[in-house]
């Protein structure tokens, strides 16, 4: 009596796991429908638009527009400038990410202090930062253009292999690192599946969407606040904005997703 | 103030393919603020398209609408040059509309 009872419970147990499986698979396609049907109907142009006036407008103590912003590619132009970074800037003499070249133009060109330039970089809902805009709008001026990232230059290199050395820094109070998220194949948070970040595929698929309109919090989120808060999941203190180890970081995802078209700014859950 | 809008409207064979997004805040009235007070309705009721000159949607919405939402609309007819208008009014009696000509 006993051992038919043990088996028709590993029956059941069997029957249960072919099922969540099945369940599973369904759950995966519903999510791939829900993300395509985001993206068709994604808000982010709004922040493009917004961020193409902000582009032109005069401002700061020097009333003048960023139209003369070099983003790499020479003064103003943005055709695929976010496709090549971050990069080695001679002026600065740092490897620089789209947002602290965009802080560079404001402090160098508009005369605004790092601090003034820097005040409000995350905006919220109800009223988005203009650092979101304009990573927005520049972002939107690489869309169909091929991640190109160098690391020729030997500083590039080095904020390459600083990136790669902090993405798999073990460290807080749970010993984590990026890597125990975002360095094996299969793992997810919740129903979210988590990209590699390491390898070429899981790095492709996903830096080339960011930044990205989050449907959820109905705001644009930069590659800047993205990082931020991979720490603060991790429970690391929160990083300096554009500091040299964030920017080493988008170094390391974006050479690693070096070749893939840039089609951003994306759409997220 | 009314933040801004964007529209696209293309002629494919037969019809008029009408893309619209608008820039809205579109509260329910149901959420409450970070002082713990509801924070007030807010969203657009009333949608308006019209091509040539001619109303081919009237629409009425309301809270169940996502923020700074998108719209599609498939119209039979249409062509090249056609005028399209667009306006929404919310529960405040704010408005916004745009225009262009169809490509």
């Amino acid at each position: 009596m006993r051992r038919v009872s043990s088996r028709a419970l590993l029956a059941g147990a069997a029957l249960g796991v072919a099922a969540s499986l099945v369940h599973a698979d369904d759950t995966k396609q519903e999510i791939q429908k829900y993300q395509r049907m985001t993206a068709e109907s994604s808000p982010v142009e709004l922040w493009e638009m917004e961020g193409a006036d902000l582009w032109k407008q005069k401002r700061g103590p020097n009333n003048v527009s960023l139209e003369r912003c070099d983003l790499g590619m020479g003064p103003g132009v943005l055709k695929g400038a976010y496709a090549h970074l971050p990069r080695y800037f001679k002026d600065t003499g740092r490897v620089q990410d789209l947002e602290s070249r965009l802080v560079t133009c404001m402090t160098t060109l508009q005369g605004f202090s790092e601090q003034e330039a820097t005040k409000r970089v995350f905006g919220n809902a109800d009223k988005p930062s203009d650092m979101e805009y304009l990573a927005a709008y520049v972002a939107g001026r690489s869309r169909g253009v091929k991640m190109q990232v160098s690391t020729n230059d030997p500083k590039e290199k080095a904020a390459y292999e600083m990136g790669k050395a902090l993405f798999f820094y073990r460290a807080g109070p749970w010993d984590f690192s990026c890597a125990s998220c975002h360095g094996t194949e299969g793992k997810r948070i919740r129903m979210q599946e988590l990209p590699v970040l390491s390898s070429p595929k899981g790095a492709r698929g996903t830096y080339t969407t960011w930044p990205g309109y989050r449907v959820s919090v109905s705001q644009l989120k930069t590659m800047q606040w993205r990082l931020n808060d991979c720490f603060r999941q991790q429970r690391f203190p929160e990083p300096k904005y554009v500091s040299d180890a964030t920017i080493a970081l988008t170094m390391y995802m974006a050479v690693n997703a070096n070749g893939a078209t840039y089609r951003g700014p994306g759409t997220k859950r | 103030m009314p933040g801004p809008m964007k529209i696209r409207a293309t002629a494919e064979a037969g019809y008029t393919e009408i893309r619209v997004l608008m820039s809205h805040p579109m509260e329910t009235g149901l959420r409450k603020g970070p002082d713990g007070k509801l924070v007030p309705a807010h969203f657009i009721q009333n949608i308006t398209v019209k091509v040539g000159g001619k109303t081919v949607v009237e629409g009425q919405i309301s809270q169940a609408i996502s923020r700074n939402p998108v719209f599609a609309f498939r119209v039979k007819g249409g062509n090249k040059g056609d005028k399209v208008e667009i306006s929404w009014v919310d529960n405040k009696g704010e408005h916004n509309q745009t225009e262009t000509a169809v490509a």
